[in-house]
């Protein structure tokens, strides 16, 4: 290995691969048995983070940033000016093995433009993936982008090297994409996820009678959609994420706030913001609905289509369902307190054993950590004070916006804290 | 009645002791405390405790039977914390879950519940940095060295993961604190204790001791680091707080451009 071209070819393609926000590492089952290098069982690393705060824990990397398409949001694409460059696959896989051992990584995450044809891409990404679990014995994390329209049989063999594939599908409505990547063909997308989708379900009823049955993509697939270059609204973007978790099993959507990079006249101009609170809205919204038993229809709805910027999703639904309280901490289900703004997982957890002992009341609450600020307007417990007065939901809004001072204007992580 | 301070070694099993001889003599009125750690009363009365096997294995396997195994794994955390007068806490915690005919080992009502589940939280949290912000070098004797400066005493906590996960390379992770290390060797992990040379730098790489491509990587891998930020979202805030300035001086991304 080159030393300093290596080097030159990792700054250009790192850079080319950032815009993507797919970093989870966690959910494979590949245990290190065979004495071989690396784990990638249970929670995956964030071994570093960004000066953004974004979460370092996969070398991301495009094998080339040479494309033969033109996808107006995409650096990558053949009509922008930039350096082009390409890794072997050797390269990937010693710079791969080299960061993993230094423990800077959980593993790799290979994506790449679109070089001659989707299957003479595929098949190098795959490559990769194949020389680092069959030569090197690496049990770390590998995350492949399946490149939109490669063929099933190369879909079927990343499967079995990779612990998770994804397809990006950018651009969440048919229209969008046609306008901004005239290129792509929508159908190319949903081919390799059906794939991936079938071969999984395969795996799941063939494992059960033969125990040998080769893993094929633990980790499952996820999707990236970019918000705010298209002009979709907060309703449509979810409804799509819905009908993807759905209809193909997603382990992940993530969302990904555009970065102006080009000049073009069908996308916000460079020095736009990028919508990083909205974005932090939408990972919000994904995360009711994943963890908190929230349905999609009660967080946007054709009543509702936009997500509130100055609220987070948990307390504009509940100001808008204000019937719904206040909810009796020591009476209400799992399923309600965990609708009680400001109350987090967690304490709904420490709430549910913590009752079995006594009723509790507001220092029992303060200290098991709920967010009070918040939640003092939306429950009772073995305490007499609560808030009696009958207020309308602006009020309340009004009220708590003022006691929470700057907190709602700080820009979030995207992926972390999002609820206190 | 007098108050009583029972010194102890220093270990777990030394604590143990000492819980089980509060139980013994059904003391009240007692301070447990490190003996290497200087902060004893003036006007109580010391004792010794001799660190016995056989005692704080009863009291370990007592506990278990009246409290989850995660409560159980929350009192080491809190322990490892090393934090001033955590013994007391744990004393408490210990001495209410014994003292009760149900399971209240997660009665968060109770202070010395939640407030052993808050230190055992922060020792878990800095575990788990330690997991993230390791970052090994390569010596010249072909062994991925690492140091370490936990707040806590997590480095028994971390061995099982990374003994899992780097079964095919040797390895040190030395904690320069607490002076003392983990060594792999392909084989088995034992505790070690190592002298360096005066001039050692641990935050930086030498070529006395470092293999000649332990440099190059270095330098790859902080390239990337780089790279791989977008600037236009720039939140420093936010940075810190994932990557807090006192692990700044171990992690090869974060050295001044060599
Ligand atoms: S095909 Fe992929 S890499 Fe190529 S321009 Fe479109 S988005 Fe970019």
């Amino acid at each position: 290995m080159s030393f300093e071209r290596t080097l030159e070819k990792l700054k250009i393609l790192a850079d080319a691969a950032k815009y993507d926000v797919s970093c989870s590492s966690s959910g494979s089952k590949r245990t290190n048995t065979n004495k071989g290098l690396g784990d990638a069982t249970g929670m995956g690393i964030c071994h570093s983070y960004t000066e953004d705060g974004r979460c370092v824990s996969l070398l991301k990397i495009l094998l080339t940033n040479h494309c033969i398409f033109d996808c107006a949001y995409c650096v990558t694409r053949k009509s922008n000016d930039v350096k082009r460059a390409a890794f072997k696959v050797q390269e990937v896989v010693d710079l791969t093995i080299n960061f993993y051992r230094r423990n800077y990584i959980e593993g790799l995450f290979l994506s790449s433009g679109i070089f001659k044809s989707a299957d003479y891409t595929m098949e190098r990404l795959v490559a990769v993936a194949k020389k680092l679990r069959l030569e090197e014995n690496f049990n770390g994390y590998i995350h492949l982008k399946s490149i939109p329209g490669a063929s099933d049989e190369l879909m079927r063999e990343a499967g079995l090297y990779a612990d998770r594939l994804s397809v990006n599908i950018e651009i969440p409505t048919k229209s969008g994409l046609k306008l901004l990547a005239p290129d792509k063909n929508f159908d190319d997308f949903i081919k390799p996820m059906e794939k991936v989708k079938n071969e999984i379900i395969q795996y799941k009823s063939e494992k059960k009678i033969i125990k040998s049955t080769p893993k094929y993509a633990p980790g499952g697939q996820s999707t990236q959609m970019i918000v705010g270059a298209s002009g979709e609204n907060d309703f449509q973007i979810l409804k799509t994420a819905e009908h993807y978790y759905k209809n193909f099993n997603l382990k992940r959507v993530y969302y990904s706030g555009y970065v102006p990079i080009s000049y073009d006249n069908r996308l916000p101009a460079i020095g736009s913001e990028v919508p990083m609170l909205r974005e932090n809205r939408l990972y919000q919204s994904d995360w009711l609905t994943r963890f908190y038993g929230f349905h999609t229809n009660e967080i946007v709805n054709l009543n509702h289509q936009n997500l509130d910027l100055d609220i987070d999703p948990k307390l504009s639904w509940a100001l808008r369902n204000l019937h719904e309280f206040p909810v009796d901490v020591n009476k209400a289900d799992k399923r309600m307190l965990a609708r009680i703004p400001g109350v987090g997982m967690k304490s709904v957890a420490k709430i549910l054993m913590a009752r079995k002992y006594r009723r509790l009341n507001w220092d029992h609450l303060k200290k098991i950590g709920i967010a009070f600020n918040r939640a003092q307007y939306f429950l009772v417990c073995d305490s007499n004070q609560f808030e009696r007065r009958d207020l309308t939901a602006t009020k309340l809004k009004a009220i708590i916006l003022k006691n929470s001072n700057s907190k709602y204007d700080k820009l979030l992580s995207p992926q972390l804290n999002l609820f206190s | 009645m007098q108050h009583k301070t029972l010194l102890y070694d220093g270990t777990f099993e030394g604590f143990l002791s000492c819980v089980f001889y509060v139980f013994e003599y059904k003391l009240k009125n007692v301070t447990i405390q490190n003996q290497f750690v200087n902060q004893s009363e003036l006007f109580s009365d010391n004792e010794t405790i001799n660190t016995d096997k056989q005692k704080s294995d009863r009291v370990w396997k007592g506990l278990k039977q009246k409290a989850s195994t995660l409560s159980s794994t929350k009192i080491y955390y809190a322990f490892l914390s090393e934090q001033p007068k955590v013994e007391n806490v744990l004393l408490d915690y210990m001495l209410y879950i014994f003292n009760s005919s149900e399971k209240v080992d997660t009665d968060f009502t109770q202070p010395s519940v939640l407030k052993t589940s808050q230190i055992a939280k922060n020792v878990s949290r800095e575990k788990h940095r330690m997991e993230a912000f390791v970052r090994f070098k390569l010596t010249k004797d072909n062994i991925y060295f690492a140091n370490i400066e936990p707040d806590f005493n997590v480095l028994p906590l971390i061995a099982k993961h990374f003994k899992s996960r780097y079964a095919d390379q040797k390895w040190v992770i030395y904690d320069i604190r607490r002076n003392y290390g983990l060594f792999y060797d392909l084989h088995k992990l034992d505790f070690i204790n190592l002298d360096f040379p005066e001039n050692f730098d641990f935050s930086k790489t030498s070529s006395d001791f470092f293999a000649d491509e332990e440099f190059e990587f270095q330098k790859l891998w902080k390239d990337y680091f780089d790279s791989t930020n977008i600037k236009e979202r720039k939140n420093m805030k936010l940075h810190i707080r994932h990557v807090p300035k006192r692990y700044w001086k171990y992690l090869s991304e974060k050295q001044p451009n060599l």
